[in-house]
Parts: structure tokens; sequence; C-alpha cells
């Protein structure tokens, strides 16, 4: 006898061992992703800067600031070559080495600052700059021995400086590692997911409703369930391949649009709403309908005045999660053009974009190592936007949640 | 609530309504789309980016990457907005893709070549130091060399005098450039060396040629390893064993960690495949729809921009593409100018 209340008692540890087992084991491949990806990506938020000094009026640019700010202003300043400038300014100060200390896109800089203050072109004015690639690596980890050296010189000079990279956050792809952002992609994601969203919760929770409070059922109701549980088990590829030949093929939309990538990631977003949304609906009691029918509602009524409701923080939780899961997806968008390189943010939902998912995969393919960096920033920042996703839907479900 | 949710829903399907109709009726693009090999897109990224900052408020270029033939098959598809403008390609148009385009309209294609790539074979750092031939390569890659299955398993029962290491090269897979490249460069090379009959074969059996010569072994040395060549970079300094082949912009990036593996003694570096003296070089082009030139708006000026930056000391070469020799700069430079019309005649 008591040996087998032994035996439960260890049966019963060994099952609680076993479960805290497994929950560390997922916790530490959680714990390790997030590490390194931190580790790596943080760097990519960190930007380096060499200052220059730049004598506009010696320069011979015949820029004034009236010149700038005048209608032209925009050209004069494309047609100005400050590439040109910077390089000479650079040898200037740094000797023959000295434009190969700053990125490419250091003339971009010069001339957003001579646009925000038309005044800097009368003078001279010192200016902190992106420095080149390899400048940037060695000053923030382990770089080429020689960039190591022309860093470590230009820091003890006060030359250098790191900071935060705002520019990550409002830029857009560019071939240079020093110079690329992330917003273009997120802007190209939050598009795309304005048109899923669009889409698929209308469309999700009115099939929903319908098949749970109006459909007879029968042989025809049945099928159509076994077809949208097929349909949310669908590997995403397969979506991608139908938008290429209904969207594209078909109905002509403009190829790496965000109007189609939004169009096609519905397709496999409604399913797994449709099915998140009729567990709610169904956990709904009858007896609240039957006490509304009893008053005299209309089953219209029943449905939008207590129905619905009611199954709202099931409904908005099952379809942030399956907007999670349409943000963070890629194989569809590549089969319709949505990896191109584009070095300007979209401005509306027919511009070619990109995604989030879909711009690591480029970055992660660049032949700059510079880059590596920032495809552990890009995933962070992706991150962060599942991890507030997720966030909105836990903070909805405790809102409206009702229990009974 | 529900009212809310139900506003803001009607409110983004209006959206999108709108937007739709607005997708419809621009049918006439004012973006410049390129689609195209993975080894010219870095070029074409930057030659776009340079080109969008000295243009303020010309809409950006769209490159896509897809690799040589699945470029020229979107490209070939037919002309007018829905279809590329530009195909970057790491070989020359074959003849069948060229059939394709004229007869869906489009076959008065612009050929100019940007300039040069070398296919690098590279090892890691700690790597056996290899010295290889074009022979050899053949006997170790080919499917049939000398018409019989590949059963070399090590380089030295390719070439006694070479380590008794096992073949592993990774490499791309069959619809890049690349791969065409190494066919075309080093393994028909290779054959042809080996048997100097096969030379004559090439023009009267072209299938047999291919059969022995350029097919590639399936059974496992050859390692197919997807378009990403940074991971043929890491599995490279995973197994210092292993060869590499990749595009040379990757192999001067990763200096540091990887070394050129020498074709007939010569190592590959700029000189040597600007010079055409190391055998994996081959030449980049363009194709460009000439409808497409008086269409599409800017699509001339960025071509132009693209001549500018093609030079010695150009942007291009420091991203580690290898500058044509000034004649076939020149040549390439006059077919931009004056239109000049690609003869199919000459492809093969």
């Amino acid at each position: 006898m008591e040996r087998r209340v032994r035996r439960r008692y260890a049966a019963e540890r060994r099952f609680r061992l076993f479960g805290l087992a497994a929950i560390v084991l997922s916790a530490g491949f959680l714990l390790f992703l997030l590490v390194t990806m931190m580790a790596n990506g943080a760097r990519g938020f960190v930007t380096t800067e060499v200052a220059l000094s730049i004598d506009f009026p010696a320069a011979g640019l015949g820029l004034t600031p009236d010149r700038i700010r005048g209608p032209g202003g925009d050209l004069a300043l494309a047609g100005a070559q400050l590439d040109a400038v910077v390089d000479r300014a650079a040898a200037a100060q740094y000797g023959a080495i000295g434009p190969a200390l700053f990125s490419d896109g250091a003339d971009t800089i010069v001339r957003r600052a001579l646009k925000a203050d038309p005044r800097l072109a009368v003078g001279r004015v010192r200016l902190w700059l992106p420095a080149a690639s390899d400048v940037d690596t060695a000053a923030k980890a382990d770089g080429t021995p020689l960039a190591e050296k022309r860093a470590q010189v230009l820091t003890d000079a006060g030359q250098l400086r790191t900071g935060f990279n705002w520019g990550f956050l409002s830029g857009s792809d560019s071939t240079d590692p020093t110079a690329v952002g992330i917003w273009g992609a997120l802007k190209g994601s939050l598009l795309t997911m304005l048109v899923t969203l669009a889409l698929a919760f209308p469309i999700g929770v009115l099939s929903a409703l319908y098949l749970e409070e109006y459909a007879p059922r029968n042989r025809w109701t049945d099928l159509i369930e076994v077809s949208i549980n097929n349909l949310a088990a669908v590997p995403s590829i397969i979506f991608g391949l139908l938008g290429l030949a209904v969207f594209l093929n078909t109905f002509h939309l403009p190829r790496s649009a965000a109007l189609v990538g939004g169009l096609t990631l519905a397709l496999m977003t409604m399913p797994v709403i449709v099915i998140a949304s009729r567990n709610a609906i169904k956990a709904v009691p009858p007896s609240i309908r039957d006490a509304a029918l009893a008053l005299g509602a209309s089953p219209v009524q029943v449905v939008f005045h207590h129905v619905l409701p009611l199954a709202l923080p099931g409904i908005l939780t099952g379809t942030i999660i399956g907007m999670a899961r349409a943000l963070g997806e890629t194989a569809p968008l590549l089969m319709i053009g949505m990896r191109a390189f584009i070095a300007t943010p979209p401005g509306k939902l027919t511009d070619p974009s990109t995604v989030l998912p879909v711009q690591i995969f480029l970055w992660s393919d660049e032949v700059s190592r510079g880059f590596i960096e920032k495809t552990s920033a890009a995933i962070i920042v992706l991150l962060v936007f599942l991890l507030a996703m997720n966030g909105i839907a836990i903070y909805l479900r405790n809102r409206f949640e009702t229990r009974w | 609530m529900i009212r809310s949710i139900a506003l803001v829903g009607a409110a983004s399907l209006l959206l999108v309504a709108c937007q739709d109709q607005a997708a419809m009726a621009g049918a006439g693009r004012d973006r410049i789309s390129v689609v195209g090999s993975s080894t010219v897109y870095p070029f074409t990224t930057l030659v776009a980016e340079q080109f969008v900052a000295a243009n303020p408020g010309v809409p950006a270029p769209v490159i896509e990457s897809t690799g040589t033939g699945g470029g020229l098959n979107l490209f070939c598809k037919g002309l007018g907005g829905q279809y590329p403008d530009i195909a970057d390609a790491s070989r020359r148009i074959k003849a069948s893709e060229y059939r394709t385009c004229a007869a869906n309209g489009a076959s008065e294609l612009l050929e100019v070549q940007i300039g040069l790539d070398g296919v690098a074979f590279a090892e890691a750092n700690d790597g056996p130091k290899l010295q290889l031939t074009p022979v050899d390569l053949y006997k170790a890659l080919a499917a049939e060399p000398g018409g019989r299955p590949n059963r070399a398993k090590t380089w030295r029962d390719v070439n006694p005098t070479l380590p008794a290491i096992t073949i592993q090269v990774y490499g791309p897979p069959s619809t890049s450039g690349t791969r065409d490249a190494v066919a075309e460069l080093i393994l028909a090379r290779g054959c042809e060396q080996m048997m100097p009959e096969m030379a004559t074969i090439r023009d009267a059996r072209p299938d047999d040629f291919a059969k022995t010569c350029t097919r590639v072994r399936d059974d496992g040395p050859y390692i197919d390893a997807g378009e990403n060549d940074n991971l043929i970079v890491q599995k490279l300094q995973a197994n210092p064993n292993a060869i590499g082949i990749f595009g040379y912009s990757y192999l001067e990036e990763n200096k540091d960690r990887l070394n050129g593996v020498p074709l007939n003694g010569i190592e590959p570096t700029y000189e040597t495949i600007a010079s055409g003296r190391y055998p994996g070089s081959r030449p980049l082009f363009l194709y460009v729809k000439k409808a497409h030139l008086s269409a599409i708006p800017n699509l001339r000026a960025f071509l132009n921009a693209y001549t500018q930056a093609w030079a010695p000391d150009g942007p291009l070469v420091r991203r580690g593409l290898i500058s044509a020799p000034a004649d076939v700069r020149a040549r390439s430079a006059v077919i931009v100018q004056r239109q000049t019309l690609l003869d199919p005649k000459t492809l093969s």
C-alpha cells in the first residue's frame, strides 16, 4: 500500500519535472534567439560619424540661401555635385585617404543639411557625416586592421563619434549599409496589413456569423467547413502562386504593389479569422440569444446587439494572431514581386514596396558586410512590431472579456 | 466599440476601392522596372540609388533579383507597362529566349555590356590551398566526364598530384547565370582541353556536347547552395575542405576569410579577371526594350547614368564590378546613344 502511494507521488513529481523541463527548454531557445539578435542588432542602431569641415563659398557651387529656398532649389542642390565637394573637403582635411573615410551617402546628408538650413551655404561649417562602412564596423566591433587603425586615429583626434542611428528608422533601402533605413519596408508592411485587415476582417467575421447563426446544417455547410479548415492549413507559397495567377496575370494589377500583397495575404488570413470567429461565436451561451429573442429582438438585432459584442474579444484575438502571421510572411510575397530594391518608401497602395520580412531576406543576401548588423536590427524592429500586435491582442481580450 | 470598428473598416474598404481605381487608370507606368541576375543586382541598385539622389522627384526604379533565366522569362513576356523595361543578365541572352521575346513583340532589344565579373573559386583561409585547372574541375564536377558516369570522390581521384580530400563544391542552382557561366567557361573549356574532338561536336550535336561537357553531376559532390552567396561564404568557413563558387565581388568583400583558388596557376584578382587571364571571367549585360525607351520616362537618362558609372574609377568598380576594356565600354556607350539593336544572328 505504502509503496503504491510512494510510486504515485514519484509519478506526480516526474510529470511536474518534465513539464518544467519543457518550459525551460523553450524559454532557453527564445532567450538564445533574443540575445543573439540583440547582441548583433544593437550595433545596427548605432551610427558612426566623422567630422568634416566644408567651406561652401570656396567650393564655388554658386549656391546661395535664396537659390536653395527658391523654386528650383532641389534641382540646384542635386546639380551641385555635392559628392565631389565632400571628396575634396575630405581630402583637404584628412589627406589622400579622406574620401574613403566617408559613406557614399554622405552627400545626401550634406544636401539635407543645406535644405534644412540654407544659411550654411554662405560660410564654413563643420558637419558630422556618416563614416564609410568599414570604418563604421571597425569603430563598433572588429573590422579589417587598416580600418581599425583609421578609426583609432580619428577617435584620438576627436573627429569620430557614435550615436543613435535615427536615419535607420526614417530611411529606405540603400546599397550602402551606413545609409539604409527600415522605414520603407515598415511602411510597406503597414500598407499591406491595412489592405489585409480591410478585406479579411469583414469577410471573415461575416462568413463566421452566417455559418454559425443562419446557415442550415447540411452537406454543403459541412463541405464549406472542411474547406475552410483546409485552407487555414495550406502552405503560404500556394497563396502566392494564386495571387500571381489571379491578381497579376488576370486582373493586371501592378507588380510588387502593397495592394496585391495585401490581397494575397487576405486570402491567407481569412480562414484563420473565420475559424477563430466561429469558435468565439459558439462560446456565447444560447441563453443570451433566447433571452433577446424572447424580449422581441429580431434575429439581426440578436446578432449585432448581443452575440457579436460578446464574441468580439475572441474574434479580435484571432484576427490579430492571423495578422501577426501575415506580417511575418515572406514566401507568397516573393511570388508577386515584393522583393524589389526600391530606394524610396511607398506613397500609396499601388506603389512598389517591400515588407519587413522580405527586407530582412534581401539584406541577408547583400555583398557588403555592414549589412549583417542591419539585418539583425531589422529583425529586432519586426519582433517589436509583432510584440506590439500580440500585446494589443492580450489587452483587447482582457478589456472586453465577459465571464459567465 | 462595434460602431467604431465598422466605421474604420468601411473607411479602409473605401480607401482600398479608390486606390484600386487609381491603379486601373494608371496603366502607363512612370517607374523604371528592372528584373534579372543576382550578380548584376548590386550594380543596378547602386546606379538606381544615385540616379534617384541626382534627380529629386523622379520615382525610384524597382529592381528585382530573380536570376538571369527567371528575369529574361519575365522580360520576354511582352511589351507594355506590366512588363519590365530592363533585364539584368550575367550571360548573353539565348537564341531560344530571344525567340520568345520576338514572338511576344519585343524583338527590338538593346544589348549593353556593363562590365565583367569573375566566377571565382574560393576556399576558407585555413583550407588546403588547392591549385586547380579547368580539366580538374571538369573531371570533378561534370556528370559524365569522358562519357562515363563520374565516380570521383576525392581530388586525388581527379588528379594524382592533388591531396586526397573529399570533393565538396558549394555552388549556385541551375537557374543561376553564375552556374551557366561555370558550365560555359570552366567545364566546357576543361572538356575541350581533355578531348579536343569535342570542339567539333559542339556545333554539330549541341545536345551531346551538353550531356558530356556541361552537365553538372547531382550525386553529392556538387552542393546546390541556393542563390544566397553569403550562405556559401558561411559554409566555407564552417567546412575548410570545401570549395565555393560565386561572383568575384563576394570574394573581394570577404578577402580576410577566403582565399581565391588559382586556376592554371592564376589567382582570381581584379587584374587577372579584367585582362581575361583568369579563366572564370564573364561579361555582364543589360537588355533593354527599344520601344520602352520613348514610352517610359527617364529610362534613357537611367541608361546614361549607367554608362557614367562603369568607368574604371567609377562607383561600380568600387562595389566589385570589373571594368570592361576601353573599346568594349566605348561600343556599349554607342549602343546606348544610337539605340543600336541586337542582331539575333549572333546569338547561340
